[in-house]
């Protein structure tokens, strides 16, 4: 009895020594060299794997910027700054500061503003409903209200507001990964500059439909009448087939054209409410 | 007799054929007509009319703009109002000529006699040039230009012609109706395609419930002599008027994946095509009409009708004309319920291929509540095209664009048997439709890469 626990004991032992002894020199003789810089990158990455920043997850990013000579290029969106400073600091390597993003819903027609006109029956997918047709409501262009982007979002940074029936970016959570606008088949979600404080002006309308029709469609849509352009005095805006868009690399803040809109399609978010209305208020 | 029928999948639908006795009337002109540019698969036509042109019927007011494109004519006299983007039935934007109509003033050159001609042109060149320039193209669905199919590449060679009078999607007896009220015209014009094809067989092939039609199809060829034609009796079953479902049961023959019909020498062509094909040859009569069903589970009988319209009606004149929307309609429906789109702009006009105004009920056409997929397989035996619907929604789920192309999601005819036959109403069709396009523009364009590369070389 004894003998046989003993004999299997040194059996199993000596038999794990060789093989540990086998792998090992096949380790070293097959052994890949690898630049110890990806590891530290990788390292200091923020691990999302969401592909935000072009490549398939933080490996492939760490593994691209090493190979590369410069950071150009080269930008995890996620991270932002102070994880690409580090980044930079590995490789020793210059960074440019780029203006942190956020996705930007810009389409303003809830349900109240857009009425609908039938009624969809078929997969809850916006991918599925914009390969069908123009949409439940007269406007061909505006958020179809499934939800890919909500699920399309690997930080779950977006909701969809029942009330609205619209999606909802979640400023705190947003990391500007972009799988938002690429899961949405409109187009209505765009990258855009957080702007200082959060503070950031957009048109919030993507319709192209001549200002009649737009409107007819939704009463919050943006109709190209130009006034905003008029009134910009940073010259942020144009106006392209019937409708205005702000260059966010320009816009002042100013936010003149708000004011101006006649159909409210501008929206200017996170800005401090006036003293003279805190004033009135008291 | 033995009837014939494709070898896998299909489904048993109830054919719900209300309207197969009411003849086809002819709808009056409306004041206005919308004529939409892209009535036909390929490039839309270019207008060739300008805004106050004054326009008789059947004058040319769109020339096709690439090989797989068409011809429109003008299907009233009258003024062009306007030509710019309208709404197309789903509500997508497309050129429009808008014409004020001005009575019916005929283009010269057009016979419009009722008296049959049979005597068949000589010349194959005559021939599918008469059917270019007067604007066919295929009305079984498709809408693809019928002298392209007509005129097989170099190299292949029709053996048969099938004359596709199956129409086998429930409700819809426009074909049908033509099969019965113009038989003559059909069977002169399927011996048009059969000599433009080379006089290969030619078979006519109907489903089973229409046996009044088989009759007078018969009847007709006993009376008009006319060579080679056969008439082919199917099994009643969706989808029995598929194109390759239809080589398959009438040849025996199966279309390779991403194969063209012509490829096991079988070509296509629907009964109204016939139809449009005599009177292009014959009488020199350009396509700007066709039968029209109007007909639902909640439209009384008395109101159910099969209307000759003409291209550029809007729907809504229709379904004035015909009484107006009934009550309980729930969904309204351009062709049939398996494959017809459902109307989102009753504005929109009648286009060449349009075949039905249908109207369902919310119980026959309201969609269970989804549930989990149990893997039971019974969309994949329901396919005609052997493919694994199931399977290719993940795939369309998950994104992955070679595991579709892989799975044959190209080879899907989107004839919704998948979706009938779920039991536990997951939208199949739904996912598959766009995952097919996708994977077609993939291929598409991998095609165009490599022809790009050959010139090259």
């Amino acid at each position: 009895m004894n003998s046989i626990v003993l004999w299997t004991v040194v059996i199993l032992s000596s038999l794990g020594l060789v093989l540990a002894v086998v792998l090992y020199l096949v380790a070293r003789r097959f052994k890949v060299e690898e630049d110890p810089r990806i590891d530290r990158v990788e390292a200091v990455m923020p691990g999302a794997n969401c592909g935000g920043c072009g490549y398939a997850g933080c490996r492939a990013f760490a593994e691209a910027a090493v190979k590369d000579t410069t950071l150009d290029g080269h930008y995890c969106p996620v991270g932002g700054t102070p994880v690409m400073k580090q980044v930079a600091d590995i490789l020793g390597y210059e960074l440019k500061e780029q203006a942190p993003m956020i996705a930007v819903v810009r389409c303003n027609g809830s349900c109240e503003a857009r009425p609908k006109v039938n009624e969809y029956d078929g997969a809850k997918s916006c991918r599925v409903v914009s390969a069908l047709y123009a949409g439940e409501t007269l406007c061909q262009y505006g958020c179809v209200g499934c939800g890919d982007c909500v699920s399309a979002c690997p930080f779950g940074a977006i909701s969809m507001d029942a009330g609205t029936g619209l999606p909802v970016v979640d400023e705190r959570k947003c990391t500007a990964c972009g799988s938002c606008v690429k899961a949405c088949p409109k187009g209505v979600i765009e990258l855009r500059a957080k702007g200082p404080r959060g503070m950031r002006v957009y048109v919030s309308c993507i319709s192209r439909d001549k200002g009649a029709v737009a409107r007819k469609a939704c009463q919050s849509a943006c109709i190209g009448c130009g006034k905003c352009r008029k009134v910009c005095a940073a010259e942020a805006i144009r106006i392209e087939d019937n409708l205005s868009y702000i260059d966010f690399t320009k816009c002042r803040l100013c936010k003149k054209c708000v004011a101006e809109c006649p159909t409210g399609a501008i929206h200017a978010v996170n800005f401090p409410v006036l003293k003279k209305k805190e004033a009135e208020g008291e | 007799m033995n009837k014939l029928s494709f070898s896998i999948g299909g489904v048993h639908p109830d054919d719900c054929k209300i309207s197969r006795n009411c003849s086809i009337e002819e709808l009056p002109l409306p004041g206005v007509m919308h004529v939409s540019m892209a009535q036909h698969l390929g490039a839309p036509a270019t207008p060739v009319v300008a805004v106050g042109d004054r326009v008789r019927t059947g004058q040319v007011i769109g020339e096709p703009a690439g090989f797989i494109s068409a011809f429109v004519h003008s299907p009233a006299s009258g003024t062009v109002k306007s030509i710019g983007p309208g709404k197309d039935l789903s509500g997508r934007m497309v050129t429009h000529i808008d014409i004020a109509v001005e009575g019916d003033e005929w283009a010269e050159g057009i016979d419009r006699s009722s008296t049959l001609v049979t005597e068949i042109p000589e010349d194959r060149t005559f021939i599918l040039e008469r059917i270019r320039a007067n604007g066919v193209v295929g009305l079984g669905g498709a809408t693809f230009p019928t002298h392209v199919k007509l005129n097989p590449a170099p190299g292949s060679k029709a053996e048969c012609l099938i004359i596709n009078g199956a129409e086998c999607e429930p409700y819809l007896t426009s074909d049908f109706r033509v099969l019965v009220e113009r038989t003559r015209e059909v069977v002169v014009g399927a011996t048009i395609m059969r000599r433009a094809l080379g006089d290969c067989r030619t078979v006519i092939a109907v489903e089973e419930n229409k046996p009044e039609a088989i009759m007078s199809l018969r009847a007709a060829m006993g009376e008009l002599h006319m060579e080679g034609l056969e008439i082919a009796v199917l099994r009643k079953k969706y989808p029995q008027g598929g194109e390759k479902q239809l080589i398959d049961a009438v040849m025996h023959r199966q279309v390779k994946s991403g194969g063209l019909p012509i490829s096991v020498g079988a070509v296509v062509q629907n009964v109204s095509t016939a139809l449009a094909v005599y009177e292009a040859v014959q009488k020199n009569r350009p396509l700007i009409s066709n039968v029209l069903t109007v007909t639902g589970d909640c439209l009384p009988v008395e109101r159910q009708h099969n209307y000759l319209f003409r291209i550029g009606m809007p729907l809504s004149y229709i379904a004035e004309y015909a009484g107006g929307v009934p009550e309980g309609a729930a969904k309204i429906v351009s062709g049939g319920p398996m494959m017809g789109r459902a109307v989102s702009e009753m504005e929109a006009s009648t286009v060449k291929g349009s075949s039905s105004l249908l109207y369902l009920s919310e119980k026959a056409t309201r969609r269970a509540p989804e549930s989990n997929c149990i893997r039971c397989g019974r969309c994949a035996s329901a396919c005609p095209m052997g493919l694994e619907p199931f399977l290719l929604v993940r795939l369309a789920k998950a994104g992955d664009a070679a595991g579709l192309e892989a799975a044959s999601v190209q080879d899907c005819i989107e004839c919704g048997c998948c979706l009938y036959s779920c039991p536990a109403a997951v939208p199949l069709l739904d996912h598959i439709r766009p995952a097919k396009g996708q994977v077609m523009g993939i291929i598409r364009a991998r095609a165009a890469a490599a022809k790009a590369a050959d010139d090259k070389k």
